[in-house]
């Protein structure tokens, strides 16, 4: 598939020179003023064109999140945000607002092209209707700072039932089912940044999946961070049906920038009786330079409700990027004989921060869950797994396996896991495995003896550690997410 | 042609090596017997680049280049190949993509063309066959979970997919049994000929009833205490090394 290579290509480039998606793309902005009040909510809100709900929602979060405090908890470091230095919209200015693909701003285009983003797809391209070509394409949503720009593959979709648009879209078009839905995983007060969210979100994907339907292709959406000063608050809502299937991909990247940017997303997710939502993330936004300066702060809620019997939400996520990550993909596992999964490679290098992991909160009698997290740190850097495993009292049989790998390279680097553990179920069973490694140096010499540079070396052995979370990759992904690591650990030995 | 001179090499400022002079003309296969101890791994790690050992004096020249101002990659490159004494586990690597992705660096340093997954597992395949080692090997992780004899198997197949010009076998046969020791050296004298050369550490003549070596060298106490023919090693078999290193001392 010609967006694949693309992709390749696109890395691979990388390799010769750090991080290659540091380019900034000059693009008419349209700024809300910096700062944040009621009044830039309004401006939000009056630019998305939203029904008076959806404002007074977001004025409701603000009021909540002017009660709240940062949390500092986790295992991260940075100086205050002062979130009134910010820009809480921008927009690339637009003539008459995008219809299709051929009226987005070729400048636009011209930069999802660099990121291997298979936005144009072939088949338009080649001027074919794509509802005739095949369901193995992939339909991309691609967010721009706060707006999305292009939605593909929609005819295709509809055809089968499924919404796939950008949330402002749906806010206006398909209300009920926002409003039903919206908040009720990740409340609007959850915590500091899932209030900040809720008040100022700008973009992102809604999807619903109609009962009994399998998703023709995989759903995707490329977060692109550009303008400067400028806070990304996505917001992603996916609801799958009784008897659903879906496959949604994620990635990111952001320009190269000597200050740090902001970037906390909320992602939703509900899954009915037997419905199952793989949701795959590879996060590659900038970490900043080796010395520590710039990088993205990423500060995230991911939760789904796995509401129905027999649902299974899968989390699979790739973390390269970012100067900090707060992370905690979490499944709330609600039905019976429900299932939730959480699959992570984090990877930290110089002086990026991550402090990530899941909770698994069982409700349903039965309901099983599966955690894997590979943590890998280098350089001056901090990797902690965080997790959560909750068994309620009504949560009889349940069943938790949990296995925390993490592997050092060189010695400056730090690894935690900090796991918390609460059985209410005498009849529960949890099971918690770790190891810590470090990648030897006979094991470099042994490669290096065989004709392997150092750098292949090491990506040979960490993709061999990842292995079990990178084989729950669709495949392109995969392939990208093992480029990737090679890429975020160079310079990283000898 | 490997040509030793006057190589002295230590470890943690300890000398390992005290002086060794050695040639392997082209086309030949050199035994090096030795006490424990004595230094014979060492010579294989200071030879292949190993990083920790520190070379004090001497040179060493393989094709009339300086092997020891370059890095092991670059000297694997250049046809180096040490088959571990003790074979090293590698985690979630499969075999296959392993030896792949070795074949291709050396191929794209010698500006050949590099092996597409396809072309490669019919090489390799051939060459499991060839030495009677079963498919899976392939799949497995490298050296994970081998037996003691199958990760010197596994060295073997390595060699001989990867064709060096001078091999290094360090202990290949120990802990093999009798058919896997004539697999092993079969698979040595598959490779011998003009252009290629080896050093065979043993301590073990049966070794040598199989791959007759051109000369065989003794190394004790950091020296090449004694070299002759292949007679020698059956010598030191009735003998042993105690009244060689007397006479050297
Ligand atoms: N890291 C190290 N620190 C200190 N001494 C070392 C180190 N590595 C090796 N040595 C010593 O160097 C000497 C030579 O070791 P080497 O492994 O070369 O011996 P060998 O001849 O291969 O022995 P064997 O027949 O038992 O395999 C030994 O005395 C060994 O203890
Ligand atoms: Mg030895």
């Amino acid at each position: 598939m010609a967006a694949v290579t693309e992709t390749l290509d696109t890395v691979q480039s990388v390799t010769q020179s750090g991080y290659k998606w540091g380019f900034e793309t000059t693009i008419e902005m349209d700024f809300a003023p910096k700062g944040l009040n009621e009044d830039i909510i309004r401006l939000i809100s009056a630019r998305k064109e939203e029904p008076e709900w959806m404002l007074e929602w977001r004025l409701k979060a603000y009021a909540a999140w002017l009660k709240m405090d940062e949390p500092h908890w986790a295992r991260v470091d940075h100086p205050p945000i002062d979130y009134q230095d910010l820009h809480y919209y921008a927009a690339p200015k637009k003539k008459a607002g995008p219809k299709s693909l051929d009226e987005v701003d070729p400048e636009l285009l011209k930069m999802y092209e660099k990121l291997g983003i298979p936005l144009k797809e072939r088949a338009l391209l080649a001027g074919v209707d794509p509802d005739s070509v095949e369901n193995t394409q992939v339909a991309v949503d691609a967010v721009f700072d706060s707006v999305s720009v292009a939605t593909t593959f929609q005819a295709t979709l509809r055809k089968a039932g499924v919404i796939f648009c950008p949330i402002s879209e749906a806010v206006r078009e398909y209300p009920d089912l926002v409003k039903q839905y919206l908040g009720t995983v990740v409340p609007v007060a959850d915590n500091f940044f899932a209030a900040l969210n809720s008040a100022v979100f700008t973009d992102g994907s809604f999807c619903y999946i109609p009962k009994g339907v399998r998703c023709p292709m995989e759903l995707s959406t490329y977060f692109r961070i550009n303008a400067r000063n400028t806070g990304q608050f996505e917001r992603t809502l996916i609801i799958a049906e009784a008897g659903s299937h879906v496959s949604y991909l994620e990635g990111c990247t952001a320009p190269q920038r000597d200050e740090n940017q902001l970037h906390a997303a909320v992602v939703e997710l509900v899954a009915m009786d037997d419905a199952q939502i793989k949701y795959s993330t590879v996060q590659n936004w900038y970490p900043g330079d080796a010395n520590g300066t710039g990088g993205i702060y990423n500060f995230v809620t991911k939760r789904g409700a796995c509401r129905g019997a027999r649902s299974k939400i899968s989390w699979t996520q790739v973390e390269t990027g970012s100067a900090i990550t707060w992370k905690y993909p979490s499944c709330v596992l609600l039905g019976e004989d429900s299932v939730g999964e959480f699959y992570s490679v984090a990877v930290t290098n110089n002086h990026q921060q991550a402090d990530t992991g899941t909770k698994m909160i069982h409700i349903g009698k039965g309901s099983r869950s599966t955690i894997i997290s590979k943590g890998i740190s280098a350089g001056k850097s901090n990797n902690t797994y965080r997790g959560l495993v909750k068994m309620l009292p009504s949560a009889s049989n349940a069943r938790n396996f949990t296995q925390c790998d993490s592997l050092l390279i060189g010695d400056q680097c730090g690894a935690h896991t900090v796991p918390y553990i609460e059985s209410r179920n005498p009849t529960a069973k949890v099971e918690h495995e770790a190891t810590t490694s470090k990648i030897a140096d006979d094991q470099l010499f042994y490669c290096r003896q065989r004709g392997l540079s150092e750098e292949d070396a090491v990506g040979l052995i960490v993709n061999g550690f990842c292995k079990d979370v990178l084989k729950e990759l669709p495949m392109e992904f995969a392939v990208e997410a093992q480029k990737l690591l090679a890429v975020s650990l160079e310079g990283s030995v000898g | 042609m490997l040509d030793i001179r006057g190589l002295a090499a230590s470890i943690n400022d300890k000398p390992i090596l005290k002086g060794i002079d050695l040639t392997v003309p082209e086309g030949e296969v050199h035994a090096i017997m030795g006490p424990n101890g004595s230094g014979k791994s060492t010579l294989g790690y200071v030879l292949s680049g190993r990083e920790d050992y520190e070379v004090t004096a001497g040179t060493v020249t393989f094709n009339d280049v300086d092997l020891l101002g370059m890095a092991p990659e670059d000297r694997a490159a250049a046809g180096v190949f040490l088959a571990f004494q003790a074979p090293i586990e590698l985690p979630g690597v499969n075999n296959a993509n392993f030896l792949r992705t070795a074949l291709n660096a050396i191929r794209r340093a010698h500006g050949e063309s590099e092996l597409d997954a396809v072309q490669f597992l019919k090489l390799a395949r051939a060459e499991t066959k060839r030495l009677a080692m079963p498919d899976d090997m392939l799949k497995r992780n490298v050296n994970v979970g081998f037996s003691g004899g199958e990760k010197k198997r596994n060295e073997v197949l390595q060699m001989a997919i990867l064709r060096p010009k001078l091999a290094i076998l360090d202990e290949t046969d120990s802990g093999l049994d009798i058919d896997a020791l004539k697999i092993v050296a079969d698979g040595v004298n598959a490779l011998r000929g003009p252009k290629f050369s080896a050093l065979v550490i043993t301590h073990h003549q049966r070794l040598l009833d199989h791959l007759v070596p051109n000369r065989v060298h003794v190394l004790a106490g950091g020296r090449i205490v004694r070299t002759g023919g292949p007679e020698l090693a059956k010598e030191l078999e009735k003998s042993g090394y105690a009244g060689l290193i007397a006479e050297a001392a």
